[in-house]
Formats: C-alpha cells, sequence, structure tokens
C-alpha cells in the first residue's frame, strides 16, 4: 500500500496535465527505509515524447547524489501515460530498475478524470497496491 | 589507491551486496574487464557488443560518460565511477 499526502498527490497530477501530452516522470523522495514520500521532484523528460519518458542523465546523478547524502531513497517514481491507461506497459516492466520503490502511474487521456494508481515492479513481476490519499 | 566504483542496488547481486567496489585500469572499459575478474556478470549488466548497455548511465565523477569518451574515457587512481541505472519507460 502507498501512503501518500494529499499535497504531493496533487503536485504529481498537475505535473502530468502541465505536460500532457507529452509523458512527465519525477520522484518522491522520503527518508530511507520510512517509506513515506516527504519531498516533490519533478524531473526532465529527455525524450519529450507522447509514449515514452527517461530521466536526464545529469539530472538523475545529481537528484540520486542529494538524496544518498540526505539519507533518502526514492519512495516513489512516478510517470503519466498520456493516451493510455495508468497500468505499467512491457516498457515500464522491462527497464523497471528500483525494486523498493512504488511506481505510481497517472493517466491523463480522460481531460476531466486522472487515472492515479501504484504498483511494485521486482523482477518482471507486477503487483497493483491500494493508494491512501492523507491529508 | 584505485579507482572507486559505487554500485546501484539492482547490480549489487553482483557484488556480494557491497555499495562499492575497487578496481583499475587506464579507460573505463578496461576498469569494467578488471572489476568482472571480482564481481561476475557486472560487465553484462553494463556492456553488449555496442559498447555501454543504452539504459545504464555510468559517471566519471560527476560527468556522464557518454558526454565523454564511453568506454574509452581515461580513468585514473582516485576517480569515482558511479553506475547508475536510467530510469525510463512509457507507454510505447
Amino acid at each position: 500500500m502507498l501512503t501518500i499526502p494529499r499535497a504531493l498527490h496533487d503536485q504529481i497530477v498537475a505535473h502530468a496535465r502541465r505536460d500532457h501530452p507529452d509523458e512527465a516522470c519525477g520522484v518522491l523522495a522520503g527518508a530511507a527505509g520510512s517509506d513515506r514520500p516527504e519531498r516533490f521532484i519533478p524531473m526532465t523528460n529527455s525524450a519529450r515524447s507522447p509514449t515514452f519518458y527517461e530521466f536526464d542523465s545529469t539530472e538523475l546523478f545529481r537528484v540520486w547524489r542529494d538524496m544518498d547524502d540526505r539519507d533518502e531513497e526514492p519512495v516513489v517514481i512516478y510517470h503519466s501515460h498520456t493516451g493510455t491507461e495508468a497500468y505499467p506497459s512491457r516498457t515500464d516492466i522491462a527497464l523497471a530498475s528500483e525494486p523498493g520503490a512504488h511506481y505510481v502511474l497517472v493517466s491523463t487521456r480522460d481531460e476531466q478524470q486522472t487515472e492515479f494508481r501504484s504498483f511494485r515492479i521486482t523482477d518482471g513481476q507486477v503487483t497493483e497496491e491500494p493508494v491512501a490519499v492523507v491529508e | 589507491m584505485a579507482i572507486e566504483v559505487r554500485i546501484p542496488t539492482i547490480l549489487r547481486t553482483y557484488t556480494g551486496g557491497a555499495k562499492q567496489v575497487e578496481g583499475t585500469g587506464a579507460t573505463l572499459g578496461e576498469l569494467i574487464v578488471d572489476l568482472e575478474q571480482r564481481n561476475g556478470g557486472l560487465r553484462d549488466r553494463l556492456v553488449d557488443d555496442g559498447g555501454l548497455r543504452r539504459f545504464v548511465n555510468v559517471y566519471l565523477n560527476d560527468e556522464d560518460v557518454r558526454f565523454l569518451a564511453g568506454l574509452d574515457t581515461p580513468v585514473k587512481d582516485g576517480d569515482t565511477v558511479t553506475v547508475l541505472p536510467a530510469v525510463a519507460g512509457g507507454a510505447s
């Protein structure tokens, strides 16, 4: 189960809406071992594509080093799908590289309603989990 | 002195769980060959026939080696090499 503060949930949705129709991506950092997302870090999608995302490599280095220095880890890795459902694609599964993270997918295909779902992706296995948005 | 190499969680199965290993070599390519001797299997996760794998990022100190000379990038004692898997995916 992913427990996420309302403010962070809303920042992810706003980022996804802003970058639509391109995919948006980023991280929520939290204290190592806490499983609690605390810090919103939107990332540059270097692919700038409606069907692909990749964290800019220089930014990735900086952000990961910064988390290390603060004794944080990527609790959530999020990205949007802009024309399909919020479910991990084959590409998402093949490239998932943080077995400890919650993979959040947001779909902006509907203009009114944003789908927001969370998954674990470990060794090619996808497990959906409930999302609890807390105030 | 040696070259310090930082290993991401997902590749620590090849380093006996170590977060950091050391190696030697004059270039990144040589360093990876040296690391393979003590961390069997690691090389295949970093390189393929075409050079560095597409979805693996390797940094010399704080620079992506793709902006330097890739596997031919010179390395020296005291350098830090960081390996980070790309964070990527998408609907396609």
